[in-house]
């Protein structure tokens, strides 16, 4: 049976009928499937959770033990059931290369498949298993740069501006923005990568989430809390990294000399960099650029593709132009420039 | 050009006026000519020709790319430079061929024949990198907008060559990009470029808004009172080697009004306002409007409009500058100036008397019922000459505008800085139960307003034409605007003149705005 019979656009979010099962719900649902620990998609409340084990424990680290009344965590590849015994529907989880425990959602029901990519990715990064193409007849697609402006450079020349930075301005704060999952640990590793061996400080939101990573085996090197250091003109010279809400907030006036820094992907529209008074903008983003996301609709090959989070309008229409059935889906509750970019 | 395009790359990321004076002084001081004058020049948008038009890079563009696809994304962008920077293909490895120098290049768009323009643009941003597209692209359009205005460019060069600023500004229209005798002089090489009989704009002397304060404070008898006409400020200057009338910002508007320039024939330069005058009759700026901009006006329309000079000032005579001179001495001559010239079209701005400060209050509400002034300037007697907006020695006092309630109907988003952000909202009043567009505003908003009404079109949008939003009738909003006339172009029949936001009105339901009727009884004949 075609997808558009058994899925919609509820006001929690997407829903799959026959499994009475939502996607990244927005409000407290019976059952939901959870592809990645953003906030803008995974809440706390729901009665029964399915994710990735890392995604879990994201959760979990977010939200408390309390985060759902029961949860199961899934292996990628791994199958449930969900549904009627006699009219059942497959679930599958695999990866989406966006962050660590993302996952895309395939869900097979009377001989149609439909795979919701959630958020993700196809550069390669440390922190998660790359992306999976995985056949089926209705892919749900992010676009969250979804528009021909967007080509994002590699990591490495953008982490370099950073570094060459501090070579110039020697005495200057440098104070990283950067999301606080994934964004920020992808940052500090590709740092490492580039033989930046110093100590690395960071706000108090982002500590808790870094030391999961840790955890989970990631060597993100030596990080140092900020609240720890009673001196903060020790800091000139140095890496702080912070959520961007904080780059404006009082919390960043005792630094010294501050050159903001901000890595997200859209920092590429200069104008935009500009209205958060950033100095050096660095374009890293845990989403596709444009190339990507029609080199991934093109690899995936559904006859149909849904688009949904963010510019809608422009991959439908290259999509189509490639000769695909292509249409928006209007989710609420996203922002359409949210901090995860 | 890596080198430009460096500088405006580090230019438009740097905040403080401070730092970026320090990165143009440093480059200044270590980029030859002529580069670097072309680079003052760009930066001052002091450039005299583009070197291609906007619209020949949309169409290379739209030859590279998907029309509906760069449609949607110039809507994003907000910025036609950037859109195409980003948008245009990339070569294998962009600027890994060296660039020529900037001179290089605007020698070549400059001699270059119209067919050669696009080759010569195309082979360009083919070897450029995104940030020199972007920076090749705004040089070329004369779009150049990185927070350095003319008047701080002068003020760095001030501090270039440590001089004072007013030096250059009374040599800066009379000296040309790429300005190397300029340069030489600042760097102590040659001696001062000699500019007495060049026909050029002498920076203004501006006035600030006057507030409460102010007002209590100054004693009537040490001002001179003076209308504030209603058209646009102007300087005439006119010497042995021709006569030219320019705009407060220096350009130069001359071709439009050839009537009043064929008038003059002594030696002076003035400062007034150009109005449209039958006789010693002020006719309204809607009229005068209809000649602006108009290169060759037709003899009908010149017949038809005569323009005319209200003198304010005057800030040379045909022996020697005025400008260190008081404003009471100055207009002694001026009015001399005025009695001896031949042309019909000087008017004196006549001052006003007012002994104390209720007769000023009785003059300032004589004024904004006047419908031929904009209310009145004070100056200070003593008031020396000088350009640029100098605290405390001109003030005008502007009559309070006019206000209407009413509801936005549409929204587009911003440009520039205020890409992404809805900040352009046309309003409507009512007809019956129809809302009639009446306006467009753009300012009158904080920033923290602008982000709410931002959040509020996004949240109330039903319905959607290319870049427009249609938004739910429901946020009233306060249109302050300085006239309405009657329109044939608008289907309501009344246009706005400046209408800007005045408040938000959260709190009003939209059937209690203002009916269309309301506005055109505001209307003045």
């Amino acid at each position: 049976m075609h997808p558009q019979h058994w899925m919609s656009v509820e006001s929690p979010g997407l829903y799959c009928r026959p499994a009475d099962l939502y996607i990244d719900p927005m409000k407290p649902v019976a059952l939901a499937v959870v592809t990645h620990g953003h906030t803008d998609h995974a809440m706390a409340g729901h009665s029964h959770v399915y994710a990735t084990d890392k995604t879990m424990a994201i959760m979990t680290t977010r939200y408390g033990e309390e985060m759902a009344e029961s949860t199961q965590p899934m292996r990628y590849g791994e199958s449930v059931m969900l549904g009627e015994a006699d009219d059942p529907v497959r679930m599958t989880l695999y990866p989406a290369g966006h962050i660590m425990g993302s996952a895309q959602v395939l869900l097979e029901y009377r001989g149609s498949r439909l795979v919701v990519s959630g958020d993700y990715k196809r550069r390669p990064d440390p922190t998660c298993l790359p992306f999976e193409v995985v056949p089926c007849d209705v892919f749900i697609t992010e676009a969250t740069f979804g528009l021909p402006v967007f080509t994002h450079p590699p990591i490495e020349r953008e982490v370099d501006k950073l570094i060459n930075s501090l070579q110039v301005f020697k005495h200057r704060c440098h104070l990283v923005g950067s999301y606080a999952l994934g964004k920020c640990q992808r940052v500090i590793l590709a740092l490492r990568q580039a033989g930046y061996h110093k100590p690395i400080y960071l706000h108090g939101a982002l500590i808790r989430l870094c030391e999961l990573y840790q955890q989970h085996g990631i060597d993100l090197g030596k990080l140092v809390p900020v609240s720890e250091i009673e001196d903060k003109s020790t800091l000139a010279g140095e890496i702080v990294i912070a959520p961007p809400s904080a780059l404006a907030d009082r919390w960043s006036r005792a630094f010294p000399d501050v050159r903001t820094v901000m890595a997200s992907g859209w920092m590429q529209i200069r104008a935009r960099a500009r209205q958060k008074q950033v100095e050096l903008p660095m374009i890293i983003s845990d989403h596709c650029d444009w190339p990507e996301l029609i080199q991934t609709i093109e690899e995936v090959g559904a006859k149909e593709v849904w688009v949904t989070h963010g510019r809608e309008n422009a991959l439908v229409y290259q999509a189509t132009q490639m000769g695909f059935k292509a249409r928006a889906l209007s989710l609420l509750g996203y922002e359409d420039e949210q901090e995860t970019g | 050009m890596e080198d430009f395009s460096d500088l405006l790359e580090q230019l438009y990321f740097t905040g403080s006026h401070n730092a970026k004076s320090a990165l143009i002084i440093d480059y200044l001081q270590r980029t030859p000519d002529p580069d670097r004058g072309w680079a003052i020049a760009a930066m001052a948008g002091a450039l005299r020709f583009d070197f291609f038009k906007r619209n020949a890079v949309k169409q290379l563009m739209l030859e590279r790319i998907d029309p509906v696809l760069f449609e949607m994304s110039y809507d994003y962008v907000g910025e036609m430079s950037e859109t195409v920077a980003h948008l245009w293909p990339a070569s294998a490895s962009p600027g890994a061929e060296g660039l020529p120098s900037l001179g290089e290049i605007v020698t070549q768009f400059a001699e270059a024949k119209r067919t050669d323009v696009k080759p010569l643009l195309t082979k360009y941003l083919d070897a450029m990198t995104a940030a020199q597209r972007w920076a090749l692209i705004k040089l070329g359009t004369r779009g150049l907008r990185i927070g350095v205005s003319a008047r701080t460019m002068k003020q760095i060069l001030a501090k270039f060559g440590d001089t004072d600023v007013a030096e250059i500004e009374t040599l800066w229209h009379g000296v040309a990009p790429p300005y190397s005798d300029m340069l030489a002089w600042l760097e102590g090489k040659a001696d001062k470029p000699d500019i007495s009989e060049e026909v050029t704009f002498h920076p203004v002397m501006l006035s600030h808004p006057i507030d409460e304060k102010n007002l209590e404070e100054l004693q009537p008898k040490d001002w001179q009172i003076e209308h504030k006409y209603d058209g646009i400020r102007v300087q005439l200057v006119s010497t042995a080697n021709g006569k030219a009338l320019f705009s407060r910002t220096g350009d130069d508007i001359s071709p439009s009004f050839p009537d009043l320039l064929q008038s003059i024939t002594e030696h002076c330069v003035l400062d007034g306002e150009l109005l449209i005058m039958h006789g010693d009759n002020v006719d309204t700026f809607n009229q005068l409007q209809q000649r602006l901009n108009k290169k060759k006006p037709p003899k009908k329309l010149i017949e038809s409009l005569p323009a005319g000079l209200m003198v304010y000032d005057i800030i040379a005579d045909e022996k020697q500058m005025l400008t260190d001179r008081t404003l009471d001495e100055r207009h002694q001559l001026l009015v001399r100036f005025i009695e001896r010239s031949r042309s019909d079209r000087l008017h004196l701005s006549q001052p006003l008397q007012a002994k104390d400060r209720d007769s000023l209050q009785q003059l300032y509400a004589r004024a904004s019922d006047d419908t031929a002034v904009e209310g009145l300037m004070l100056k200070r007697k003593d008031s020396l000459y000088v350009p640029g907006r100098p605290k405390g020695l001109w003030f005008k006092w502007k009559r309070q505008p006019k206000l209407v309630d009413a509801v936005i109907m549409y929204a587009q988003r911003g440009h520039g800085k205020r890409s992404s952000f809805y900040s352009d909202f046309t309003f409507g009043a009512w007809q019956d139960d129809v809302l009639l567009p009446i306006g467009k505003a753009y300012s009158g908003f904080t920033d923290e307003e602008l982000k709410k009404l931002d959040n509020w079109v996004r949240r109330h949008t039903v319905g959607r034409f290319g870049p427009v939003r249609e938004v739910a009738k429901e946020l009233v909003i306060e249109v302050a605007f300085d006239a309405a006339h009657p329109s044939g172009r608008h289907k309501s029949g009344v246009a706005l003149r400046f209408p800007r936001f005045h408040r938000i009105r959260w709190d009003k339901p939209a059937n209690e705005a203002d009916t269309l009727d309301n506005v055109k009884a505001l209307i003045e004949s």
